[in-house]
Formats: C-alpha cells, sequence, structure tokens
C-alpha cells in the first residue's frame, strides 16, 4: 500500500493529480486504454522519486511529461512489433514536452473520464474499478484489497474495461446535452455504490475498506466542484456526509453493529453533519428535488435526533412518501413502512408490509423478515418476531448481520417471559397493543 | 457478490476417476485449466483448491483430553469435497452460468460431463441499510 511508504500529503496529490493528468495525455494522444496504464506508471515513478529526490515543481507537468514517455515507448514497441514504420511514434515522440515546459491546457478532465468509466457498455464492478483507477487514482492492488479479490483479478477485468470503451468507440469527450442527464445518473450511482461498499463493510475484519468511503466522498466532492449547480450531485455527496458522519458511533468494540436505536450519538461527525446539512439546504433551494437529495433530507432529520426518541418521524414519513413518488424501489417501501409504523404504531406498518408479499422484487428477501420482526416485536408478538428474526439470519449473507439477528431473536426469547419484555419498561420502542 | 462452486463426489465417484484411461484424465484435466483461464481472463476469479482423494479423509474430534479421536471409515455413500472455486460476480444468475459451465467436465470416453456443483453465496458485505 502506499500509505505505508509515503507522506500521506504526496499520496493525495497524486490522487487529485491523477485525473488532470490522464486528460491531458489521453487528448494529446487519444488511446485512453494505453493512456491510463501510461499515467499508472507515472503515478509509481513518482511515489519511488519523490520521496527521494524531492517534489519537482511541477508535479502536474512532471506527471504528464513522465506518462508522455512512457506513451511515446509504448507507441514504439507497438510499431516495431508490426514492423512497420514507425510515423505515429515519431510524432508523438516530438509533441512530448521539455522539462517544465507544460503547455497542456489546464482544462479539468474529471468529468470526461468519470463519464467514460461509468460507461453503460461496462458493468457495475467494472465501471467501479476503472473509475477508482483512472480518476481516483488507487492502485490496481489497493482496489484489488479492498473488494477481497486477487489482483491479478482486479488487473484483468479493468483491462477489459478499457477494452470495452474501446470496443465501444466512445470517444474522449463529454456526451452529448441529449445523453447528458442519463450519463451523470450512472456515474452518480457508481460513486454511491462505492460508497457503499465502503461503508456497509467497514465493520469487523474489513476495517481496511473504510477507504472507500472516504474514496467516493472526495469524488463526489469533484463532480460537486465542477458541477455546483446540480442538486442531485449535492444531494449524492450531503447523503454520503450525513451518512458517514454516524460510523464512529456505528459499530462496537467487537466489530458487531450497533442499530440507529442504540447508538452513542455524541460520538457522530458534527463537522460532517453541518457540511451535509448546508450542501442539501441550498440544494433543496433551487428546486428539482431528487432521490438523493430525498435520502439525504431523511439522513438529516436522523442525525438532527440528539436522542433516538427525538427523532422527527412524521417527517421522515413524509420524505418517504416523497421518495416512493421518484423511485419505485421495494427497499424504499419497506423503510416507509418502518416509518409508518413509528407515527401511526406497528398495525398500520404491517399492513404496509403485506402489500410488499406480492412483490416479486422483495417478497421471500431475508429483509422483509427483518422488518416484519422488527414491527411484530414493537406490537408485542413475541413468538412471531422471534421466528421472522431467524428466518432473516438465515437469508442474510452478512456475518455481524446474521450475528445481530440471531442474538436479537434469542434475548427475545429469554426476556418473552419477564413482565417488561425485551427492552424493560422504557424500552426504546412505544409499544401499540 | 462472491459465490463458492463446490464439487462433490461419492467415494465411488472418486474411485472410478482413479481408473479413467490415460486420454480421458488429460482431457479432463485441460478442461480444468481451460476452465481456470477462462474465470482468470474474464475478472472474476478469487481462489480455487482441488483436494486429496477421500481415502486420505479423516474425522478429527477433540477427545476428553483434547487429544485428537481420527475416523476415517465412510460409508459409500457420502459425498466428499472434490475441489472448490470462489468468484466475484455481478448477480447469482452468473455464478449459475459459471457453475453449469464446470459442470460439463467430461467423463470416460470424452464424454461430456452433468457433475452437481454446489453454489452458495460467499458472507463478505453488508447490506446497505443499517439495521433497525
Amino acid at each position: 500500500m502506499i500509505g505505508q511508504t509515503l507522506d500521506i500529503p504526496i499520496e493525495h496529490l497524486l490522487r487529485e493529480l491523477t485525473p488532470q493528468v490522464l486528460g491531458a495525455v489521453a487528448r494529446r494522444f487519444h488511446d485512453f486504454a494505453a493512456a491510463e496504464d501510461a499515467v499508472q506508471e507515472a503515478l509509481l515513478a513518482a511515489v519511488i522519486q519523490w520521496p527521494r529526490e524531492g517534489m519537482p515543481d511541477n508535479p502536474r507537468g512532471w506527471l504528464i511529461q513522465v506518462a508522455a514517455r512512457r506513451m511515446t515507448d509504448y507507441l514504439r514497441s507497438e510499431e516495431a512489433r508490426r514492423r512497420r514504420e514507425s510515423t505515429v511514434a515519431t510524432e508523438a515522440g516530438e509533441q512530448a514536452p521539455a522539462a517544465d515546459g507544460d503547455h497542456e491546457t489546464e482544462q479539468d478532465d474529471t468529468l470526461t473520464l468519470l463519464f467514460m468509466c461509468c460507461h453503460p457498455a461496462l458493468t457495475q464492478s467494472s465501471a467501479i474499478a476503472l473509475t477508482l483507477r483512472a480518476v481516483g487514482g488507487l492502485t490496481t492492488a489497493e482496489i484489488a484489497h479492498a473488494f477481497l479479490v486477487p489482483e491479478a483479478t482486479m488487473a484483468q477485468r479493468i483491462s477489459r474495461a478499457k477494452q470495452s470503451i474501446k470496443a465501444s468507440g466512445v470517444p474522449f469527450q463529454l456526451p452529448t446535452s441529449q445523453e447528458r442527464a442519463q450519463r451523470l445518473r450512472a456515474v452518480l450511482h457508481v460513486l454511491y455504490l462505492i460508497f457503499n461498499e465502503g461503508y456497509v463493510s467497514s465493520a469487523g475484519p474489513h476495517v481496511q475498506r473504510l477507504e472507500l468511503a472516504r474514496e467516493a466522498i472526495r469524488l463526489a466532492r469533484s463532480v460537486h466542484a465542477l458541477l455546483p449547480d446540480d442538486g442531485e450531485v449535492a444531494g449524492l455527496l450531503a447523503l454520503m456526509l450525513l451518512t458517514d458522519a454516524r460510523r464512529p458511533a456505528r459499530t462496537g468494540p467487537e466489530g458487531e453493529l450497533i442499530p440507529l436505536t442504540k447508538q452513542d450519538r455524541t460520538l457522530w461527525n458534527q463537522a460532517d453533519i453541518s457540511e451535509g446539512i448546508a450542501l442539501l439546504t441550498a440544494a433543496l433551494a433551487k428546486g428539482s428535488v431528487g432521490a438523493y437529495q430525498l435520502q439525504a433530507a431523511i439522513a438529516a432529520v436522523h442525525d438532527e435526533a440528539t436522542r433516538a426518541e427525538d427523532t422527527d418521524w412524521p417527517q421522515i414519513l413524509a420524505l418517504y412518501e416523497l421518495l416512493q413518488r421518484v423511485s419505485d424501489n421495494p427497499m424504499v417501501a419497506l423503510n416507509h413502512a418502518i416509518a409508518a409504523a413509528m407515527v401511526h404504531g406497528p398495525s398500520k406498518g404491517l399492513e404496509l408490509l403485506r402489500a410488499l408479499d406480492s412483490d416479486t422484487r422483495i417478497s421471500g428477501h431475508y429483509r422483509l423478515d427483518a422488518v416484519r420482526a422488527h414491527l411484530l416485536e414493537m406490537a408485542g408478538d413475541y413468538t412471531a418476531a422471534i421466528t421472522h428474526y431467524r428466518i432473516a439470519a438465515g437469508g442474510t449473507t452478512s456475518v455481524p448481520e446474521r450475528n445481530y439477528l440471531i442474538t436479537h431473536a434469542a434475548r427475545l426469547g429469554e426476556s418473552a417471559t419477564s413482565p417488561d419484555g425485551p427492552d424493560g419498561p422504557d424500552g426504546p420502542y412505544k409499544r401499540h397493543r | 457478490m462472491k459465490y463458492i462452486l463446490m464439487m462433490t463426489g461419492t467415494k465411488a465417484k472418486f474411485n472410478s476417476f482413479a481408473k479413467w484411461s490415460k486420454e480421458d484424465l488429460r482431457a479432463n484435466v485441460a478442461f480444468m485449466r481451460a476452465f481456470s483461464k477462462e474465470l482468470k481472463d474474464s475478472g472474476v476469479f478469487v481462489s480455487t483448491v482441488g483436494l486429496a482423494f477421500p481415502d486420505q479423509a479423516k474425522i478429527v474430534r477433540a477427545g476428553g483430553d483434547g487429544e485428537p479421536i481420527t475416523d476415517g471409515v465412510f460409508p459409500e455413500s457420502k459425498e466428499f469435497l472434490a475441489g472448490y472455486w470462489i468468484i466475484d460476480v455481478e448477480s447469482p444468475e452468473q455464478a449459475y452460468r459459471i457453475a453449469a459451465r464446470a459442470s460439463t467436465a467430461p467423463g470416460p470416453g470424452g464424454i461430456r460431463g452433468s457433475i452437481p456443483i454446489e453454489v452458495r453465496p460467499v458472507i463478505d458485505q453488508l447490506p446497505e441499510e443499517l439495521l433497525r
């Protein structure tokens, strides 16, 4: 890992410069795939040389120059391989800049690169890997480590992604205005997936994956800086910050999950919360409210409650109702049922869940059982709650979540016979019998 | 999403495997090699192992003193793991397609196989929403 051998500022600087350097080299040589490899080699050279020989005066120009030289070498050897006259390589070589003479345009190609890396021709996992390498500046080894696969597999995935881009003939330019909204949605979705991958897996043995959540926030920040007027970009960044703010309280010492209602809220990161709320407030004021802004708004309502019992559930319920209108997603419907139960009592929530039983996208999904168990527990029907907690535990593929569900069922079983129920007389949920 | 693909067989199956002709074995090994390469080339490979024959299998338990007690006589019908692959794919359907490909590993006479492959998710990541 770079972080162990380098000062953090150099590592950060390299990551910041990656899209700018790649944009310049890809533009000049009209070969994104090869330019991407050349830039990785230049980053590696910087990691070795900078700490030893000192940082160059113009790090960006240095990286472009080294990458361009690699590119020229590559094109020469390609030409030699084809046993032809190397006209292209010679031309390219002549164009390579002199030391520090960086006359590349200062335009920021981050967006163009993101659109390319998140092209719909790619599978999700390929788009994620390529985005982290080409735009995020992470090494293949770092990405492989974060996703717990061998480095060779990740290298192959990235190389195939680049082949797909080459084959699809996507030009290195911003999408047309007709395509743009849809392509931006794809970019935001990839950033959202990177964030989730880092956030949700940060428990237990996977602490090293925290990096992914930070990386997603950094990328979302750079998109927001380039498109400050886009409400959904701001909404996504706010959602990440407002969610990530709770990370310190989210797991216990053994890596076990702590549900929102039981978290020590003094551990929440107030700076992230303030920044998220400010971003969201500004975005909402501009109109055109989308799904990321609504999810951020829900996260904000949770974050603003000093104690779990202070949560403004009627507002969350109203936000879920809006969210359901813009996003036809059964997971949203599940959370809507929880909010309805918190406002109108568990029987209302259970009634909403019955409607989901016939939705093939979620019927039989363990999370439907987990929510049903929770609402049955709220309703005081512990026997049925235990049954559904156990069904849910059998269906999840996450160890911390499985352990949580099993222990919750066990605790409910042990104390179901005690007069006060599992949480004592002042349990976290009001029971509506 | 990561999945494990487990190839199993009874002792009788393993014993018959030991009696295959050289050509049949060669064809089977070539298939396995090609299959592993396909997994690697397509960027889904995580790991794989092949196991020794069940003759060498022992069931080990701790005795009262914590010392190992081994047991190695198994009924003919018992299924033994022959080996596994772990893959990282986009969907369960993709895992099933890859498992079906493994299932066709050729048998005696080069006849296309239909070996049962058990496919199970590998526990790895947590879903996005917090528990309530």
